[in-house]
């Protein structure tokens, strides 16, 4: 998971040190190298308590919650849909109400079909209102997107929600369901990133069902299908050599779900890991060594070679598939750009999730 | 190939032969291109200022929502808003007072502002974290800095002693304003949650409207193509143009002589290449691309020159229009490509206006024509009678457009029309001012001499119509602007009635200061004063509260009033209005009129109008109580104090030692004035550098005038010397044709600046300033310029009458040897 802390880290960074200038982004990293003193620290053996860490933890340097959708039409057309929130302090301080809260909120969305990709970004400011997450009643907001428990909501299958975002040339509201309570990722929700021992909590929802609308300039369409949800917060910087990641959160067949990543190092080495979620929701961390991960078809996008699709293989496990894409231009245009977009997969076993790379 | 060299090595052997020509033209064409280009730098250079200004997070460029009341809002409309999909960016803005200066301050949040309504990569490459983090930034222009004579890093208090975050200097900020994050301008200004205007963002998307999210408390408005600045500023950038447009017309004057005539002496020549076998249009090709090269050479050399001037009158410029309209313009030139381009490109343009008809009569050249050197002037001469018919059409047009128009543009067409007609119209009049003088007598030399003045009218008309137009504008200018100094003197003793001026640095130190000079015998009165600033008329307009005392009733000028008009202002249901307000509103004495305040609407009626020179802004004068019940967060730190005269240096030196205010907080009566002076005075030494400039320009087009005739009047001048007339006398004589036209000329100048005079004082000042100026005419200044009219035909007369004094006699026999 450290993967996708570095590239929210970064993206966070940029959050805070203006919109889209690479000196900015090359501040926001180095401002997450140099001080994580102050903020509080991730231990192994701390248990997560519901409903209060679905809230903000402002004490932590940095923080999401990460929905990822991979829906279908009546006529069995794919598509994707992403909302994100993501949260990060600008200094240590547990204050958050006024403008001299020190933080700031960013949102992400996104749908994805088989020959359009749309995204979008916004920013805010914490304390005034404009952005912001209560755990209960649940609910997390930035700008007019929002996802928000409904009646009957449990905070132990952070269901149900309602989830809209909108933009300019798209838009989306789904209903989410769940059945199955949330899972614990790494070790018990302690999630370690690098052998160097940054980590972070994080525990995820992969049972949602949706059901609800997307539009893609303007045409309406009706769409089901599963959702997974991320939460993460922590406050450990990465390591500067780790370049960027390779993110997978797969649906297996019969209700099983793996979640795995590879982290890219400077010196050509891989840091993997990963959890395999049974369907009974036992959740199993992999060994590093047990996971393949391998390039087998690159897109040219923005200027950028972008691995889109993948064999893995986790012989252990006894699953070889090959990934392609819905899109592979799934490309986020967003200040901080990265591509995030659905897949879809074939081999020892079928099905669908999502793949999210950055630093290429 | 070879046969193109030839003829333009042919063609351009002329201007070998002609080096005084050749000078002539190049000094028109660099007279006219650095004078319009000097302008033209002077105007883009404060453009740039007020687009960086305008720029600055959110000024009138980009669409905003603001509370109808023109008042701050709460900051819950904003989350509001934004929770509805609005992309809206919250500022706070207000004056405060640093180190004695005003100072725009304006609070911002760097997260939502729109990148199109900032320069948002200013902040970013400043690090927005350190921006917003504690303790912040205060960002600030180098021009500021200065200003204030701080120091990057420092930490200035304000007036409310609030202490700013640490000033961090922008290159790229407007002048005059300092940025801090939204939440530290709350603190600063103690106005938490609140908020004077959202800017919104171009980012679209599903919104609902505004009135569903915010009922009525905010209003939108829409983004200006033109900002404040530009509005206030730009009579003032008019006038400049104006006088540019001026000297570049009489600039092309010289190159339409000397062009013309280059082109008839090489008439001759083209015939002979044409019968030499070259075809009709080799030669006009090759005459326009000689043109278009020197037009070049010397738009490149003008520019130098525009350059320069724009340099050395910048500092005056830059002084006026932030005296006048507290522009900020940096007293550095730095000017764009474009406007090297445009002023190469003016040159050429200009060029081949002014060579127009002489290359038409080039191409129309019949082959076997007979060279006739000077049959250019009798054709001008024709063509001078139409002018008498275009003369009278441009009046008629003046005239109409004075009639039926109401602008300031229509004032400046009015002006136009009036020279253009004036010149237009001039070589008529001076041929029958001649006419009349050839017929007055019957003496053969004084006949020779009014007969020949009238032949070399022609040659002459242009560098006289250059006169006309410099000598008019400068009478109409130097007329204006002494009225103006008058009326100011006056107006200014009678505004400043107070023999110190003291502004506290808050509002604890101005109550303790009243405490203070309650206790000193001789302080015989203390003048409290007030400022607040409203929306009326779409518009912000100045309410000015002052107290109730005899020295206002007795000092200050009012322009028309109604009798009771102080009684009406102390008991608060009177206002005085300044002229600009009147005429901008239409306000008259007795009117109602109704101000929207933060407590309510107050309707006062007019009760009189007084004038307010050099202030941009409509004011409403009223009592002070009244105007701290309606607007109570109105700052009371001025004030005025009445002392004998002898005392005014022991008080202010008693005053300064106490409260430790310096130069820019306590001033004296005679320094305010001084420093008012001073204002005025910077805003009218561009307008008369510009038109000693023109003057300038005027006088060259004479000289070279002159001397292209000079070597043209032999045929007229040999058949006199040769009946006995010493060469002496005919040097005499040629000068005292000269001066006689210039002479009538000025005169008929005369007549003519004061009518440009009073369009000035009449249309363009009240359109312009909102203010109108009683017309005074100055003698002793008729005559100085009637002088140094007189002086330049002189000086331009002086090398061609040299010339013929000097002129050997075989040259005057050669006119009866030489086949013409």
């Amino acid at each position: 998971m450290s993967a996708r802390l570095t590239r929210r880290s970064f993206v966070s960074g940029l959050a805070i040190t203006g919109l889209g200038v690479p000196h900015a982004w090359a501040q926001g990293f180095a401002g997450l190298g140099s001080d994580a003193d102050g903020f509080a620290q991730v231990v192994p053996g701390r248990a997560l308590s519901f409903p209060a860490d679905h809230g903000p933890h402002p004490a932590f340097r940095i923080e999401w919650w990460y929905l990822t959708a991979n829906l279908a039409d009546a006529a069995g057309n794919a598509y994707g849909a992403q909302w994100t929130l993501f949260r990060q302090a600008m200094a240590p301080g547990t204050r958050d109400n006024g403008w001299a809260t020190p933080q700031i909120w960013m949102g992400h969305a996104a749908v994805t079909s088989a020959t359009a990709h749309r995204s979008a970004e916004t920013f805010g400011r914490g304390g005034i209102g404009q952005a912001g997450v209560t755990p209960t009643p649940f609910h997390a907001w930035i700008d007019a997107w929002e996802m928000r428990g409904l009646d009957g909501f449990s905070d132990m299958t952070v269901a149900p929600l309602h989830v809209t975002a909108s933009a300019e040339n798209f838009s989306y509201r789904f209903r989410l369901d769940a059945q199955q309570p949330l899972v614990l990722q790494g070790d018990a929700g302690y999630s370690r990133k690098s052998e160097r021992g940054q980590a972070s909590y994080y525990y995820s929802q992969p049972y949602f069902t949706a059901a609800g609308t997307l539009a893609i300039d303007g045409n309406d369409i009706a769409v089901t299908g599963r959702a997974w949800m991320d939460r993460e917060y922590s406050s450990q910087p990465l390591a500067s050599d780790q370049t960027g990641w390779d993110w997978f959160s797969l649906h297996l067949p019969e209700n099983e779900k793996l979640m795995l990543f590879r982290l890219r190092q400077k010196d050509g080495s891989h840091y993997f890991a990963g959890n395999w979620i049974t369907a009974d929701g036992r959740s199993e961390q992999l060994a590093a060594n047990a996971i393949a991960m391998t390039p087998t078809a690159t897109t040219d996008i923005a200027d950028r070679r972008i691995p889109t699709a993948w064999r893995i293989a986790i012989a252990a496990r006894g699953l070889h598939i090959e990934t392609v894409p819905l899109n592979a231009r799934s490309w986020m245009a967003t200040s901080f750009a990265y591509w995030e977009g659905p897949v879809r997969f074939s081999g020892s076993h079928s099905g669908v999730g999502y793949l999210e790379m950055t630093g290429y | 190939m070879r046969r193109a060299l030839w003829v333009v090595a042919v063609l351009l052997s002329h201007w070998r032969r002609h080096p005084l020509q050749f000078a002539t033209l190049m000094i028109g064409l660099i007279a006219a291109t650095a004078l319009w280009s000097g302008v033209q730098a002077l105007n883009q250079q404060a453009r740039t200022s007020y687009d960086r200004a305008a720029a600055a997070f959110g000024g009138t460029r980009t669409p905003m929502l603001v509370s109808p009341s023109g008042g701050a809002f709460a900051q819950q409309l904003f989350v509001d808003l934004r929770r509805a999909g609005w992309p809206v960016s919250p500022v706070l803005e207000a004056r405060v007072q640093i180190e004695g200066r005003s100072v725009r301050l304006l609070g911002i949040e760097p997260v939502t502002m729109p990148p199109e309504a900032s320069a948002a990569a200013e902040i970013g490459t400043a690090g927005a974290q350190a921006f917003i983090a504690s303790p912040g930034q205060a960002l600030i222009s180098r021009e500021t800095l200065t200003e204030l004579g701080l120091r990057d890093g420092a930490t200035p208090t304000l007036g409310n002693g609030q202490q700013l975050p640490p000033l961090k200097l922008q290159a790229a900020l407007a002048p005059g304003v300092i940025v801090v994050d939204i939440g530290i301008a709350q603190t600063l200004l103690a106005m938490p949650d609140q908020l004077s205007r959202l800017l919104i963002g171009k980012a679209k998307g599903p919104r609902p409207n505004l009135e569903s999210v915010t009922g009525q408390q905010l209003r939108l408005v829409q983004p200006e193509s033109e900002t404040d600045l530009e509005r206030l500023t730009d009579s003032f950038h008019l006038n400049l143009t104006a006088f540019g447009l001026l000297s570049f017309v009489v600039g092309l004057f010289i190159v339409n002589s000397a062009i013309g005539l280059g082109f008839e002496q090489r008439l001759p020549m083209l015939r002979t290449l044409r019968a030499c076998g070259v075809s009709a249009r080799q030669p006009n090709a090759v005459l326009v691309l000689e043109l278009v090269m020197i037009a070049l050479l010397a738009g490149a050399v003008g520019l130098v020159c525009g350059y320069v001037i724009a340099a050395l009158l910048l500092p005056d410029v830059a002084a006026s229009l932030r005296g006048l309209y507290g522009a900020q313009i940096p007293g550095q030139l730095t000017l764009k490509p474009e406007w090297w381009l445009a002023g190469l490109a003016i040159s050429v343009i200009g060029a081949l206006l002014a060579a127009a008809s002489s290359l038409l009569k080039a191409v129309r050249l019949p082959l076997l024509a007979a060279a006739q050197p000077y049959a250019w002037q009798q054709a001008q001469h024709r063509w001078l009678r139409l002018q008498g018919g275009g003369a009278l059409l441009v009046f008629a047009t003046a005239a109409l457009v004075l009639w039926f128009g109401d602008s300031l543009i229509a004032g400046f067409i009015v002006l136009a029309a009036l020279l253009l007609g004036a010149a237009l119209a001039l070589p008529v009049l001076l041929g029958l001012v001649l006419a009349v003088g050839e017929r007055s007598t019957r003496r053969p030399l004084l006949r020779w001499f009014w007969a020949d003045s009238r032949l070399q009218l022609s040659g002459l008309s242009l560098a006289l119509m250059a006169l006309l137009l410099a000598l008019a504008v400068n009478v109409g200018v130097g007329t204006m602007v002494e009225s103006f100094s008058r009326t100011f003197v006056g107006w200014l003793d009678g505004r400043l009635s107070s023999e110190i001026y003291l502004n506290a640095a808050s509002e604890a130190q101005a109550r303790e200061i009243r405490t203070w000079l309650a206790q000193r015998p001789d302080v015989q009165a203390v003048l409290p004063g007030s400022q607040a600033e409203i929306q009326f008329g779409g518009a912000p307009v100045q309410i000015n509260g002052l107290p109730d005392h005899a020295t206002f009733r007795d000092q200050w000028p009012l322009l028309d009033a109604t009798p009771d008009a102080w009684d009406r202002v102390r008991d608060g249901d009177g206002a005085l209005v300044s002229e600009q307000l009147s005429r901008r509103m239409q306000l008259t004495l007795g009117q109602s009129v109704t101000l929207p305040t933060p407590t309510g609407p107050w309707t006062v009626q007019v009760a009189a109008i007084y004038a307010d020179y050099g202030n941009p802004k409509g004011q409403f004068t009223v009592n002070i109580d009244a105007l701290l019940s309606h607007l109570p967060d109105s700052p009371q730190t001025r004030m005025g104090l009445r002392v004998a005269p002898e005392n005014i240096a022991v008080l202010m030196d008693a005053i300064r030692a106490r409260f430790g205010l310096d130069g820019r907080n306590l001033a004296d009566q005679a320094s305010v004035k001084k420093e008012s002076l001073g204002i005025f005075n910077r805003t009218f030494a561009v307008t008369s550098a510009l038109n000693a400039f023109t003057l300038g320009v005027a006088g060259v087009a004479l000289l070279t005038s002159l001397l292209t005739l000079s070597n043209s009047r032999l045929p007229q001048l040999a058949p006199l010397w040769a009946i006995g007339l010493t060469r002496r006398q005919l040097a005499g004589i040629e000068l005292m044709k000269t001066m006689c036209v210039a002479l009538i000329t000025a005169l008929l100048a005369l007549p003519l600046g004061l009518l440009v005079a009073w369009c000035l004082i009449a249309i363009v000042n009240v359109k312009a300033f909102g203010w109108r100026l009683p017309f005074h005419v100055f003698p002793l200044q008729l005559v100085a310029l009637l002088a140094i009219a007189l002086l330049a035909a002189l000086v331009a007369s002086l090398l061609p009458i040299l010339k013929l004094v000097r002129m050997q006699p075989a040259d005057l026999v050669r006119v009866f040897a030489n086949e013409r």
